[in-house]
């Protein structure tokens, strides 16, 4: 009754090709952002910024690179941790060499890098696939970890090797660094994944995305109609890289201000693996739910026994909180294989014919 | 198709319960006296528990006894709360941003209990207005307080303590002379945590000529063998060990393995408590390992938290590590903050402190060696004075032995070259300053 396309008539191919060919979802979209831009900064405390949204939205675009790899393209990669270390490690180098250069263009110099390191990673696929392919991204993994620890002059030869956000301005507001509001740093970590994003999603519209999708079904086939592996491979790779390089550098810029290399460990990569595997392969909203689901829910259920009066010795607390995260990841493995996102897709559908479904 | 209702339902569900995350801001509920809120950032779970869960067991029963025995700190009750990190940066930030907003006026003092940790929260804190307390551990530089005034060292750091190790051993040796050409090895913890000394090590060794070589073992630090077998191939004459949690115990099994001399494999403050040796037996016997407080149970405040805290039980107590290396250190931890309270109220008044009159307090602490007799540990500490510039305190290190069964000092408090280390200090204060664009204070 309320969301269905009877009555709306596309009378011309751009409307066809719309990204939202429903004015329901249009709406909906607007509305979602309207409260990203508008009511999140204005009511949100400070902690609920700082530790729930700001590295909701890191880890969205690292899900979204991620996603446009392994859900798009079909090369699995566990170096997701290793070229965000990239981008944060190029990012810092950047503005502590030229501190005038704007932010936005040193996070996306910092993509830039990581996606020229994830072409070389990435020349491997041309010849492996699955399991191997994976293995060969676990060593870009193990790689550029230990080389942002070993090489000095990445850490500007400070003597615990960490890297520390400096403070930058934009347009009179401090955005980086200890100075800058929570506020401010969360509108400029949504605008780069909020654009970010829509590009994202275009590009998996477009004829790349195409190109990608009919390499991951059958490679072979693709190559027949004319697809080049090789370009579609790289590509992959490097768009993918380029996401997670970006949000790399906002994993130390916009959230955390400080990081040494073992925040980009392994489980890093298995984390954002993780969020595109529940949230949906190959669905960009599905990066948003399953990075939700994954930064959100253990603080939720850190929070939960105080919520309710219970007053559990943390360490309880922290085991509970672990196995329960557990269940919960094999309960929507089990029930939904295809992730999040395609619940949302059935919910869609059932909306359709509601309240009349036959 | 039922389960997929059910699913949708859990969903919503999911969502409506979405003011939990927020939960920990809302939920303060208005005293009737202030009380001075200590926040702990800790962990209790993990590959480094094994050192969290004492130094958390010391630190909360000092607390605890204080509010039994005194009725807190000058009538001002005390209440703490325990926020769990498994040593990850990450979660520790998450901690410190829970944490921050709690507590009738604000945090007293944080102490993050991991250089990782202390790194991300210190520009953080200074514009928070809530002092960082490192206590040995953390960003050496923050021993200058020109450019720190809200993050504190002391009573030691870590380039401090290396040089102490370089003149124990030189004094060892017979002369700090006789280290030329002779051969140490530098085993760390490859983290912000264990590559801080290095430039220390660097430096003396320029200095003094004995050479160096430094060998990396990665998180969590079970695998070792790799670092191990360099040391088999270089024959050092010492052995420095940088070690938290998991690490230390298998760093010390390992030195047994390949029988290297235990009375000259020496571990930082870090790396030589029971826990640490015990698991390699009689192997361990001679290990060394900095330390800054004595071991045992000994003294009348460990007497009076097993009176006030346990109801006398020592066997619980026992349990809950009483006298271990790492639970003094707890203790000593809440030491040095409670008197940093009450030095603030002797200027403020005694009522609950905020974090800017805690961070007065903490600046101007005077612990004198009478003030520790009357708080019942004497000589279990060293007496400190904390100042403007100075926010390391001296820095003055002893070593200890494990005997097999318990921790004996075998060499009292160490010189740690300062006319060496704090213009290294300052060099790397001022260092951060301009990165940072900080403009130092005056003292």
């Amino acid at each position: 009754m309320l969301y269905r396309e009877s009555g709306q008539y596309k009378t011309s191919y751009t409307d066809d090709q719309a990204i939202f060919p429903l004015k329901q979802d249009r709406w909906l979209m607007a509305i979602a952002l309207v409260i990203a831009f508008v009511v999140i900064p204005l009511t949100s405390s400070e902690y609920m910024l700082e530790a729930v949204i700001i590295p909701f939205l890191i880890f969205a675009l690292a899900a979204i690179g991620l996603n446009l790899l392994a859900g798009y393209c079909g090369q699995i990669s566990l170096g997701t941790g290793g070229f965000m270390a990239v981008g944060g490690y190029t990012a810092y180098k950047l503005t502590t060499s030229l501190p005038d250069m704007n932010m936005i263009i040193v996070f996306l110099l910092s993509g830039v890098a990581a996606a020229f390191v994830g072409i070389m990673f990435g020349i491997p696929s041309l010849r492996i696939k699955g399991f191997y392919l994976a293995v060969a991204t676990l060593a870009a993994q193990f790689f550029l970890q230990w080389l942002f620890n070993k090489v000095e002059w990445f850490y500007n030869y400070n003597p615990s090797g960490t890297i520390t956000a400096p403070p930058r301005e934009m347009f009179g507001f401090v955005v980086t660094g200890p100075h800058a509001t929570a506020e401010a740093r969360y509108m400029i970590t949504l605008v780069v994944v909020a654009v970010l994003a829509l590009v994202a999603k275009n590009l998996t519209r477009g004829h790349i995305g195409r190109s990608w999708m009919a390499i991951r079904d059958m490679d072979i086939a693709a190559e027949i109609i004319g697809i080049r592996p090789l370009h579609a491979k790289l590509s992959a790779f490097a768009i993918s890289s380029f996401y997670c390089g970006v949000a790399g550098s906002l994993f130390v810029f916009t959230w955390l201000g400080s990081v040494e290399t073992e925040a980009f460990n392994i489980n890093l990569s298995f984390q954002v693996l993780f969020m595109v595997i529940i949230g949906g392969l190959g669905s960009i909203l599905g990066s948003f739910i399953g990075a939700a689901f994954i930064t959100a829910v253990p603080i939720l259920l850190t929070n939960a026994p105080q919520f309710f009066g219970f007053n559990l010795p943390i360490d309880l607390q922290k085991h509970f909180e672990v196995m329960i995260f557990g269940v919960l990841i094999i309960f929507f493995v089990i029930v939904e294989p295809h992730g999040l996102a395609r619940l949302w897709q059935i919910t869609k559908e059932k909306l359709r014919l509601w309240p009349f479904p036959y | 198709m039922n389960l997929k209702k059910t699913l949708i339902a859990a969903m919503g569900a999911a969502v409506l319960a979405a003011p939990l995350v927020a939960a920990p801001v809302l939920s303060s509920t208005a005293e009737a006296a202030a009380e001075q809120f200590f926040p702990m950032i800790i962990y209790r779970t993990g590959a480094y528990a094994v050192g969290g869960i004492p130094l958390a067991n010391g630190y909360g029963d000092y607390l605890k006894l204080l509010n039994a025995r005194d009725g807190g700190i000058n009538g001002v009750k005390i209440k703490f709360e325990e926020c769990e990190t498994q040593y990850s940066t990450k979660v520790g930030v998450e901690c410190y941003e829970k944490l921050k907003g709690k507590g009738d006026v604000g945090p007293t003092v944080f102490n993050p209990n991991s250089t990782g940790i202390t790194y991300a929260i210190i520009p953080k804190a200074s514009v928070d207005k809530v002092p960082v307390h490192s206590m040995g551990y953390g960003r050496t530089a923050a021993g200058d307080g020109r450019v720190f005034p809200w993050a504190f060292t002391f009573p030691t750091s870590y380039w401090s303590q290396a040089a102490a190790f370089i003149n124990y051993i030189g004094e060892r040796e017979g002369g700090k002379n006789n280290l030329k050409g002779k051969k140490i090895a530098f085993i760390y913890h490859n983290s912000g945590y264990g590559k801080e000394p290095l430039p220390t090590f660097n430096k003396l060794a320029k200095k003094y000529g004995y050479d160096f070589k430094a060998l990396a073992v990665d998180h969590p630090g079970q695998e070792q063998k790799a670092a191990w077998l360099q040391v088999r191939r270089y024959k050092p004459d010492y052995v420095f060990l940088t070690g938290w949690g998991v690490m230390n115990q298998v760093a010390i099994k390992e030195a047994a393995a390949i029988r290297f001399p235990m009375d000259h494999f020496i571990g930082n403050w870090w790396s030589g408590a029971e826990p640490d040796v015990l698991p390699a037996g009689k192997t361990a016997i001679g290990y060394i390992a900095a330390t800054f407080n004595q071991p045992g149970a000994g003294t009348q405040a460990h007497a009076d938290i097993v009176k006030h805290v346990y109801g006398g039980d020592a066997a619980a107590a026992k349990k809950g590590q009483i006298g271990q290396v790492l639970y003094n250190r707890g203790i000593i931890n809440a030491i040095y903050d409670t008197e940093a309270v009450r030095t603030a109220m002797g200027k403020y008044g005694n009522k609950a402190m905020s974090g800017e009159q805690v961070r007065w307090g903490l600046e101007n602490l005077n612990l004198t060696e009478a003030r520790l007799g009357e708080l019942g540990v004497k000589g279990f500490m060293g007496p400190i004075s904390v100042s403007c510039k100075d926010h390391e305190g001296g820095g003055k290190v002893m070593f200890q032995q494990w005997s097999g069964t318990e921790w004996k000092i075998v060499k009292g408090w160490t010189d740690t070259m300062q006319d060496v280390i704090r213009p290294m200090i300052e060099e790397a204060a001022a260092a951060y300053a301009k990165e940072n664009k900080i403009t130092p204070r005056a003292c």
